[in-house]
């Protein structure tokens, strides 16, 4: 942990921002996985008493920097949208457990719904790098929203979904994962809004198709103090709570339990 | 320069602890730093059996606060002291665990488990989580309950009972002079405040459990002026809880008449808020030529000036 360089702030839709600061750790080095997350403190007073919790997004070891996107919908990410290059962040992290690969699949299918595409892009870019294929299948509201296509398609190909149909395929991400779209898919990675997460594990099991969720929890403290962003899991027949934060915020989809 | 002081038996190397629920049981903050730096740890409280907590979302950011509702999640009080309690004897601090239960005899079966365990310094009877149903919070709003709990406990224990008082009654003093009168060696206080908060897009409390206590520096005003009042009724020693998150903070704690603190939300902004507070503390002594930290106890009121309440 420490206070990091801010090195750019875009804005990239409607309420949507890519941050981009210095990284807290030597990324020649590794150290981080994608799927993991960045824990920001909004100031340094302490008017916003929890940080912000936002997924890996781009590494860029060159300039030893890590991007982060967010929406910027409540008081504390609007605050963050404010933030310019040269500004200082205190940056918490790489935190949490990510998206854990396995070399021999063959073909990955990646998975996102709006604010919850940008760590696809690292996981893309890892899994082609060990040689597998990545077909990704991104979803969101409206045409305007649309994040990280063109970056995406660099490792593979991209199937474009939108609740209204403005742009690609009208309809669900779950409305493209049909049988022909699955055949020969390994593993599946998906990060998005809850229904969505609930939606893909259910029709991926009946295709019995093994993968990862990352959840969306409320974050307190990122560390597993504080015990406020706990999930539901089944492991060995028994159902608990575990912490997001420390224990996830991936999770084998067989084990997460959607109440 | 001399940061050490006493609650009652305890001797504490400076006066900053982590309260409880706010550091879980010490093992993910020591990878931040050397604990050892502590006055004393409180660990999150231990129940009888196993406990999953309340349903998410359990957190809510509010102007410089936040609201909570874990529902006191812990893994029963074996566990507690097998696995939990062991590992933080190396760093030699006095081990505060914080009890919680349904009914009295649960209360008194964790007491009676505790005083089997050598790394337990003393216990902080909480009897004002207001997030469960059956967390106590009932004995921490009459003072006869909370008197005959303090009663059976005091019986049960080997070690000090710290009271832990709920800022959610009408006279705090009242509850404070029931639990001395009781037999409690030391009273920490405030809890949390409930509160509640809306999402305006669901129509609906934020909160799966609906309401929260309220904690973070929103509340420190309501928490000095409490440990203010209640100092200035007993005379077993207070510990002051509620919104510090600086060394500043602290001082004013003391000179309200705490003997020590905790600090709670400040480790979930910052993982080294304690090691920092008692930086802080030691630079404001330093500055302020303060030679002994008890000249700073309860100097800020009348009597302390030769005047009267």
């Amino acid at each position: 942990m420490a206070v990091q360089r801010v090195l750019e702030q875009r804005v990239i839709g409607p309420e949507l921002y890519a941050l981009t600061f210095s990284a807290p750790l030597k990324l020649s080095e590794g150290g981080y996985e994608p799927g993991q997350f960045l824990h920001l403190r909004v100031t340094d007073s302490f008017d916003f008493v929890l940080r912000r919790p936002l997924s890996l997004c781009q590494v860029h070891v060159e300039r030893n920097a890590l991007t982060v996107m967010y929406r910027a919908q409540g008081a504390g990410t609007r605050r963050l949208a404010r933030l310019r290059a040269g500004d200082a962040i205190d940056v918490l992290g790489p935190l949490g457990k990510g998206f854990p690969l396995h070399a021999g699949d063959r073909r990955a299918l990646l998975i996102g719904g709006g604010i919850g595409v940008p760590p696809l892009v690292e996981l893309a870019r890892h899994l082609h790098a060990q040689g597998s294929e990545v077909v990704s299948v991104i979803g969101f509201q409206t045409a305007d929203q649309i994040i990280l296509r063109e970056e995406l398609k660099a490792y593979g190909q991209v199937h474009l979904v939108t609740d209204d149909g403005t742009e690609g395929v009208r309809g669900r991400v779950t409305d493209v994962l049909t049988p022909e779209q699955c055949e020969g898919v390994t593993r599946y990675y998906a990060c998005g809004p809850t229904p969505m997460l609930r939606a893909v594990q259910t029709v991926l099991r009946e295709r019995d198709i093994p993968g990862y969720l990352s959840l969306e929890e409320r974050m307190g403290c990122g560390i597993g103090i504080c015990v406020g962003c706990v999930h539901k899991v089944r492991r060995e027949g028994r159902e608990s709570y575990v912490k997001t934060c420390v224990e996830g915020p991936v999770f084998p989809a067989e084990e997460v339990v959607f109440s | 320069m001399n940061l050490a002081v006493k609650v009652g038996s305890l001797h504490l190397k400076n006066p900053v602890m982590p309260a409880s629920g706010c550091f879980s049981f010490g093992k993910e903050v020591a990878a931040f730093y050397d604990l050892s730096v502590l006055g004393a740890i409180v660990v999150k409280a231990t129940t009888l059996d196993e406990r999953q907590g309340n349903k998410t979302p359990r957190l809510a950011e509010t102007a410089a606060g936040m609201l909570n509702a874990i529902g006191l999640q812990n893994p029963g009080v074996e566990r507690v002291i097998e696995t939990e309690l062991p590992p933080l004897r190396k760093y030699g601090i006095p081990i505060i665990v914080n009890v919680a239960g349904n009914a009295m005899e649960d209360y008194v079966q964790v007491v009676e488990r505790l005083n089997d365990s050598p790394d337990v310094s003393a216990i902080e009877l909480n009897i004002s989580c207001p997030n469960v149903k059956c967390g106590g919070i009932q004995f921490g709003t009459d003072p006869e309950m909370a008197a005959s709990m303090v009663r059976a406990v005091k019986r049960a224990s080997r070690t000090p009972v710290i009271v832990k008082l709920s800022p959610n009654v009408t006279s705090i003093s009242e509850m404070a002079l029931a639990v001395e009168e009781a037999g409690a060696d030391a009273i920490s206080l405030i809890n949390t405040l409930i509160g509640m908060k809306i999402d305006i897009a669901r129509r609906a409390p934020l909160l799966a459990n609906g309401q929260g206590g309220l904690s973070g520096p929103a509340i420190k005003p309501i928490a000095v002026r409490m440990v203010y009042e209640v100092t200035s009724h007993v005379k077993i020693p207070v510990i002051g809880i509620g919104g510090i998150t600086t060394g500043e903070d602290v001082v004013e704690f003391l000179l309200a008449g705490a003997q020590a603190i905790q600090v709670g939300t400040a480790n979930f902004t910052d993982p080294l808020a304690c090691k920092r507070i008692i930086e802080e503390l030691h630079a404001y002594c330093d500055e302020a030529g303060v030679k002994d930290i008890n000249t700073l106890i309860g100097a800020a009121k009348p009597h302390a000036k030769g005047r009267f309440l």
